[in-house]
């Protein structure tokens, strides 16, 4: 690719807040027509360099230079206004607003000062029409799914360059897409790629910044790196393979990541532990059976929506079942609330760690001993000692950041909050571990530790429900994959070599295992 | 068709079934509480014609007899789908009652002078709440308390006792009749319709109006998305503190006096006939016309218990209580199912 001048280039930038840079000395440039992926940790800036892009956050030092001339950008409207377009990982629209209001507001066309409607309509369906996508734009926002409300959103980013009169403006220059994809499933990831590929040909420079590396080398041409606020280098992507990338982004080898690769899978030839049968739900997920013995990691893999949080939410007695009975170690369990569910040994982390598990006003100590302390009742607490003493040994095995359990768990990053929630329940010993997508939304290097942490506790013979978007890292870690489709238990593969991602899709896709 | 039946993960609740879609519709509260309308006015016809219930007159009268109240609503409204609640609505009215009939009977000003002063003041004391609502970044509830404390304070400052009004001119205008062929309508009845279509026109015709839908539907995203919600907040309490003023200057008209203790808990009257009207008390959902019909109910209501004769006025705030009971259920209904 020959290369042309930057439509935008960064150069120097510093941003500092209390006590922490930041940033220091970031130079960052987009070239117009391409996949700009911005890659680091959690904590490595990206999240800030896009906060000073779009005018959130002011400079501290540094330039900003837009198609040739240095800009300042004092506000979210000014990024627009110059052509920069953010659509964030959560989609930041109005539900209650049909599509096209939600394209156009702000920039109605009016006239005297009264919304021409039909206009409005005529040139959000245009709109809609030129990028590909079939959307209804008089439906309300809310009668979609959140895919295709993230598509909305871009489209409205799109059109923000366009003057109320109708006379075209500026346009997009630079599209910024947070984490866009960290809740769609992988049709929607493809439909948002076309999108993403569409503009890009016609233009566009798109900031792409996700968690998930293959996604990087499925759409991006060029990357940068950042690493504690530092510009580590800029490649392209056919260049740097994703060894060499996740080598950038920690700064130190991996050998992390190959480790489990090598991980034995040891047979799991242990007794029975949890039996189920015909379980199931109306409206859930339909009746299964499903052994789990003893130091097993079975893996759930489905598309999103297909059944697999109903599953586990049902083996733990969060959602009470139509059918079926559950055995756990010989005894039947009457799964009736999730305190039986903890009284026989199963522990259950949330795939909404946010609503559903932590307590971000609590400290690490207060969060880490929570469910220990609800399983003895609140007339016999814990002693302080033996409370201080199991808190830094979870603390110190897991090695949560940072170490200190009194820090607030609101403020801890989200591989850590992760973290926490994890030594909540282990503190508890349970015999069955059920983890919801753990490693939604946390950094590579988090990420390899959990998964370590799995491998271990398995090999200690706990049980492990191990729930994951990422096909690969179910196959990766289980010893049994159980195939979720359309609210149904659909098969069960026992993991071995021959096994792989496509074999995995294959069965997702055709409902039954070869 | 929509994109999502393409996708193939698409399962049955993704695409909603006719029933679902009709279900969802906005428009589907309103329709309610117009229907509950037209039955309660054919139960009221089927019970009381003899007694002269169907005559058109008393249809009339509904307007004429909640014209004030159908004012401070349509302010409400306006608060409530913002995503706020205005609760200093009958202190205003109040103030409002004494302020004019101060300055009529007590200052010998004239009422055309009166009447843009009281609005501005109005205007004025809602602008305030919404400064400090929008910049101080304090729960409206709050705000707007203390608005209700200090305005019925203020009446009292005013005079302790009620002022009635013999003016002249006030009372010519709270008596002139606008006839309709089959009926007449008051002054007051009609500056309630012609506040309702400017409501109607503002909120669907011009930008302020969808930004008001806007930041009652997600204001994290509405300002996310370049909107002034700063300004737009501490306009429609403006246009709150302004329908309230008018709504004062109405029911000074309709009672021809001013008391300290006028209106005393109107503000629930409107916040009722709006949550009855369909408009969602968490904001972004609903209409001005819900609202219409709103007032209309709680307006049929009295005259019916008027109609029966034996039965007591308090039957007015059972019945009411009964009926926003049963369209806040039916409202958590809906919310809930739209989710699923």
């Amino acid at each position: 690719m020959a290369e042309p001048r930057p439509v935008l280039e960064m150069t120097g930038i510093v941003k500092e807040f209390p006590g922490v840079r930041a940033l220091s000395d970031v130079d960052f440039r987009l070239f117009p027509g391409e996949i700009h992926a911005l890659m680091g940790e959690n904590g490595a800036g990206k999240s800030t360099l896009i906060k000073v892009l779009t005018g959130v956050y002011s400079l501290d030092g540094g330039t900003i230079t837009l198609d040739g001339t240095a800009v300042r950008i004092g506000s979210p409207l000014e990024a627009q206004q110059a052509g920069i377009s953010t659509v964030y990982q959560e989609v930041n629209l109005c539900p209650n607003l049909s599509v096209a209001e939600n394209i156009f507001i702000g920039r109605e066309p009016t006239r005297g000062g009264r919304i021409q409607w039909k206009r409005l309509r005529r040139r959000a369906a245009e709109l809609v029409d030129r990028l590909g996508l079939d959307i209804d734009v008089s439906a309300p926002l809310s009668s979609y799914p959140l895919a295709v409300q993230q598509l909305v959103a871009i489209v409205r980013s799109l059109g923000t360059g366009e003057g109320a009169g109708g006379g075209e403006g500026p346009g997009t220059k630079v599209l910024i897409l947070d984490e866009p994809t960290s809740s769609l499933d992988r049709d929607e990831v493809l439909r948002l790629f076309a999108l993403m590929r569409r503009l890009r040909d016609e233009g566009v420079a798109i900031l792409f910044v996700s968690h998930f590396l293959d996604q990087i080398y499925e759409v991006c041409d060029r990357m940068t790196v950042l690493r504690n606020g530092t510009l580590v280098g800029e490649h392209l992507v056919r260049d740097l393979d994703q060894v060499g990338l996740v080598q950038l982004m920690l700064g130190k080898a991996m050998g992390q990541l190959d480790e489990l690769h090598e991980h034995q899978l040891h047979s799991g030839a242990g007794e029975t532990l949890l039996q189920a049968d015909g379980l199931g739900r109306t409206g859930g997920i339909a009746p299964f059976d499903l052994e789990i013995k003893k130091g097993e990691v079975i893996g759930l893999a489905g598309l999103l929506g297909s059944g697999r949080t109903e599953l586990a939410r049902l083996l733990f007695g969060a959602d009470q079942p139509d059918s079926g009975k559950v055995t756990i170690g010989g005894e039947q369990v009457s799964m009736s609330a999730p305190n039986d569910a903890i009284d026989a040994g199963v522990a259950f982390c949330s795939e909404n760690r946010k609503s559903e598990g932590l307590v971000p006003e609590l400290t690490v100590r207060e969060n880490i001993i929570l469910a220990l302390q609800a399983s003895r009742g609140w007339t016999r607490p814990i002693p302080a000692a033996q409370r201080d003493e199991l808190v830094a040994k979870y603390i110190k095995a897991l090695d949560i950041r940072p170490a200190d359990p009194e820090a607030r768990v609101g403020r801890l990053s989200g591989g850590n909050q992760q973290k926490v929630l994890l030594a909540r329940w282990l503190i508890t010993s349970p015999k069955l571990l059920i983890l919801d997508e753990p490693t939604r939304g946390i950094d590579i290097g988090a990420k390899a530790e959990i998964q370590k942490l799995v491998v271990s506790l398995s090999e200690d013979g706990m049980s492990v429900l191990y729930i994951a978007a990422e096909l690969e890292e179910v196959l990766r870690l289980s010893h049994t994959i159980g195939v979720l489709r359309d609210r149904r238990l659909v098969a069960r593969i026992a993991n071995g070599p021959e096994i792989t991602t496509s074999r995995i899709l294959e069965t997702i896709a055709s409902g039954e295992h070869q | 068709m929509s994109a999502t039946t393409q996708s193939p993960t698409a399962s049955g609740s993704r695409t909603p079934s006719t029933a679902g879609r009709l279900l969802g519709d906005r428009r589907l509260p309103v329709a309610v509480t117009a229907l509950l309308f037209l039955v309660m006015y054919g139960v009221g016809l089927s019970r009381y014609q003899n007694y002269g219930f169907g005559e058109p007159q008393v249809f009339l009268n509904l307007f004429i007899d909640n014209g004030y109240l159908l004012v401070a609503a349509v302010g409400v409204t306006f608060v409530i789908l913002s995503g706020g609640i205005d609760l200093s609505v009958g202190s205003m009215i109040g103030f409002t009652t004494m302020f004019t009939a101060w300055l009529v009977e007590r200052q010998g000003l004239p009422i055309v002078v009166v009447i843009p002063m009281a609005l501005a003041v109005g205007a004025f004391g809602g602008f305030l709440m919404g400064y400090v609502i929008h910049n101080f970044e304090i729960q409206p509830f709050i705000v707007t308390l203390a608005g209700l404390f200090l305005f019925r304070g203020l009446c009292l400052v005013i005079s302790k006792e009620s002022i009635s009004i013999g003016d002249a001119s006030v009372s010519s205008m709270a008596q002139a009749q606008v006839s309709l062929g089959m009926g007449f309508l008051s002054i007051g009845a009609i500056v309630s319709l012609v506040v309702l279509a400017v409501a109607f026109y503002v909120l669907h015709y011009t930008r302020f109006g969808r930004r008001v839908y806007a930041i009652g539907g997600n204001e994290q995203s509405a300002m996310l998305m370049g909107l002034p919600q700063g300004g737009t907040k501490i306009a429609v309490y403006t246009v709150s503190g302004f329908c309230s003023a008018l709504a004062g200057l109405l029911f000074t008209l309709y009672i021809q006096s001013g008391d300290p203790l006028h209106a005393t808990g109107m503000e629930l009257d409107a916040i009722a006939a709006v949550v009855i009207g369909g408009t969602l008390l968490t904001g972004g959902s609903g209409y001005v016309l819900g609202t219409l019909f709103g007032v209309l109910v709680l307006g049929l209501i009295k005259s019916i218990i008027q109609f029966e004769g034996t039965l007591s006025s308090w039957w007015t705030k059972i019945a009411t209580g009964v009926l926003l009971c049963a369209f806040i259920l039916v409202q958590r209904f809906m919310t809930t199912r739209k989710k699923t």
